[in-house]
């Protein structure tokens, strides 16, 4: 584990940026200055200041106590998009290109490309659309579209791992596909999966924020940066404080998490061994 | 090629009745009762039960799925509920600008991915190659609904150069497309870098160098022609996705397109004009990578016999 930071430093940056935020996500009540929903009027639209690191919002809210109550949300929100992705995604995918047959091509061709036929977020912001805002309807609606990335790569892998040898021992040996797809093939593909975990979360993290941005995301008062962005908008000429910081926030995080999966990826790639 | 071509439109077609099912079933999933949500509170019951009955839902779900399918054969996407135009009208006066705006933001990626692309792969390892890594995956971590208030920002407001919103002449498409194509260019460029990598170790570039082809020439000329082939697929799949981006950018630039026809309908509960709008950039996404697959198949015959 040693060698993937070692001259990394991006990759060390994004571990501790990444460690920070799980930290702050846990803390965010403790460590924020002033409850992130109380309006203090007087201090509306004031730029950064001593008592206001951040500055205040157009209700004269504590923008640094919003942003660290955002990341819990971010982090809530994609952290449980990702762990019900992964695990749907790496069950379907895996098992059809395990089973193969009727079903992969079920998988495959119908469900997954079906999927796949809405560009981006759309599919995201229809099911939200008409399911209504929401944080479990967010949530749901991502895990709806994420688990497809999961169910692609785990079914390349396996369609990888089950012609080694050690699969066919396994099953000479009198094992069941049950027992060889979980204690041979899953522990197999787990490396892929921890990459696309790391690239997942700042995928969902970035799609939370568009849907809080367009105001189909989590409902106010609760904070999103996504929606701290929105509000900002409307202030570019005489806040721009506004969105400097949420942005700030944003684009850190989700480089963070690009620049784990990044490392995580040259780090495993056979090609790189040695080096 | 003709059986290739059969064989794409074949897989395609099944996808596109899918998809427009799946569209056709997002107002049967609205919790509660779309049409008093539609009409908001305060309807009365008439009121409500005219709404259902020229919306067809007091119909049962076969025959109103029969006619969903019938009136799109036909061109006909339903009546938009707030302004009582034709749903297809609405989208297709603005599609035009939707289209501007997706072709102007893949040119601005594509004229910053190839060159730094290239570049990040010849000076493989080196600072520049290192530099642009570093650039372009903050590109990739950069979303449009960042990157366009800074813009506006630094151009609009500070140097006053470029406008804020609105449709009106070049000058108002740059900083769309730029917000909308940035991510893009960073992701292309990556690509880019990758392919030409491959494309370098190749037979073909070392017998290019050994007939004593400048450097220039061996790049240009023969690796990125090839370099090139597999970023066609990602330029197909980014045009589409940008159909989708729209929806950020065009409600940030008040540009009128519709990707902010289908927030606007999503916000006034007009369901029959978001199902519209939804279908519309699905179908886009589907047609501009049915387009990709064949040119990528025209260009590389290799595909055709996978």
């Amino acid at each position: 584990m040693t060698s993937l930071f070692r001259g990394n430093k991006l990759a060390v940056a994004g571990l501790v940026i990444v460690a920070g935020l799980i930290f702050v996500a846990v803390f965010a009540t403790w460590l924020a200055p002033y409850d992130p929903a109380t309006q203090q009027l007087m201090n509306r639209l004031d730029g950064p200041s001593w008592q206001h690191p951040f500055g205040n919002d157009e209700l004269g809210r504590d923008i640094l106590s919003r942003i660290l109550l955002g990341a819990r949300v971010s982090m809530r929100v994609a952290a449980t998009v990702v762990l019900f992705s992964s695990v749907v995604g790496v069950l379907v995918g895996g098992l059809a290109g395990y089973v193969g047959g009727k079903l992969d091509v079920f998988v495959t061709a119908v469900v997954i490309n079906s999927l796949l036929a809405f560009p981006g977020i759309l599919l995201v912001i229809a099911l939200v659309a008409f399911l209504g805002p929401g944080l479990d309807r967010v949530i749901f609606a991502l895990t709806i579209t994420g688990w497809v990335g999961f169910a692609r790569m785990a079914r390349g892998q396996v369609l990888k791992v089950k012609t080694l040898e050690f699969v066919e021992a396994a099953r000479a040996l009198g094992a069941s596909n049950l027992r060889i797809f979980i204690s041979h093939i899953l522990p197999n593909i787990v490396q892929p999966v921890l990459i696309q975990t790391s690239i997942g979360m700042a995928g969902v993290i970035l799609a939370e924020a568009s849907l809080s941005f367009l105001g189909l995301g989590i409902t106010p008062p609760a904070p999103s940066w996504g929606a701290m962005l929105n509000d900002a908008r409307t202030h570019l000429f005489d806040a721009p404080h506004m969105v400097v910081f949420p942005s700030m926030a944003l684009v850190m995080t989700v480089l963070s998490f690009n620049f784990l999966g990044d490392a995580l990826r040259d780090w495993l790639d056979p090609k790189n061994l040695g080096k | 090629m003709v059986a290739f071509l059969v064989r794409r439109l074949a897989l395609t077609l099944p996808i596109i009745w899918i998809v427009v099912t799946l569209v056709f079933g997002l107002i049967h999933m609205v919790p509660g009762d779309p049409v008093a949500q539609m009409l908001g509170e305060g309807a009365s019951v008439t009121e409500v039960e005219r709404l259902r009955h020229e919306l067809g839902l007091d119909r049962p779900m076969l025959e109103q799925y029969r006619a969903y399918m019938t009136g799109l054969l036909q061109g006909d996407m339903g009546i938009s509920f707030r302004n009582q135009e034709p749903v297809a009208s609405s989208i297709l006066s603005r599609y035009p600008a939707t289209m501007e705006l997706a072709v102007a933001g893949t040119l601005f990626s594509l004229v910053l991915a190839i060159p730094f692309g290239v570049i990040s792969s010849v000076r493989r390892g080196r600072l520049a190659d290192r530099a642009i890594g570093f650039f372009s995956l903050l590109g990739v971590s950069l979303p449009s609904f960042v990157l366009a208030p800074l813009l506006i920002l630094l151009f609009s407001i500070g140097l006053g150069i470029l406008p804020v919103s609105g449709r009106d002449g070049f000058a108002s498409l740059i900083l769309p497309a730029v917000s909308i194509g940035g991510a893009f260019a960073a992701f292309t460029t990556r690509m880019v870098r990758g392919s030409m990598l491959e494309e370098i170790q190749q037979d073909y570039v070392r017998t290019a160098r050994a007939k004593g082809l400048s450097e220039r020439v061996v790049l240009y000329h023969h690796a990125l022609r090839n370099g090139l082939i597999p970023v066609l697929t990602v330029i197909g799949l980014q045009m589409g996705a940008m159909m989708a981006g729209a929806m950020i950018i065009e409600t940030i630039f008040s540009w009128p397109g519709v990707g902010r026809l289908t927030i606007q309908a999503i916000f006034a509960r007009d369901y029959p004009l978001a199902q519209g709008c939804i279908l519309a950039i699905s179908l886009t996404y589907i047609f501009i990578n049915l387009i990709t697959d064949i040119l990528y198949s025209a260009v590389d015959p290799r595909i055709r016999y996978d």
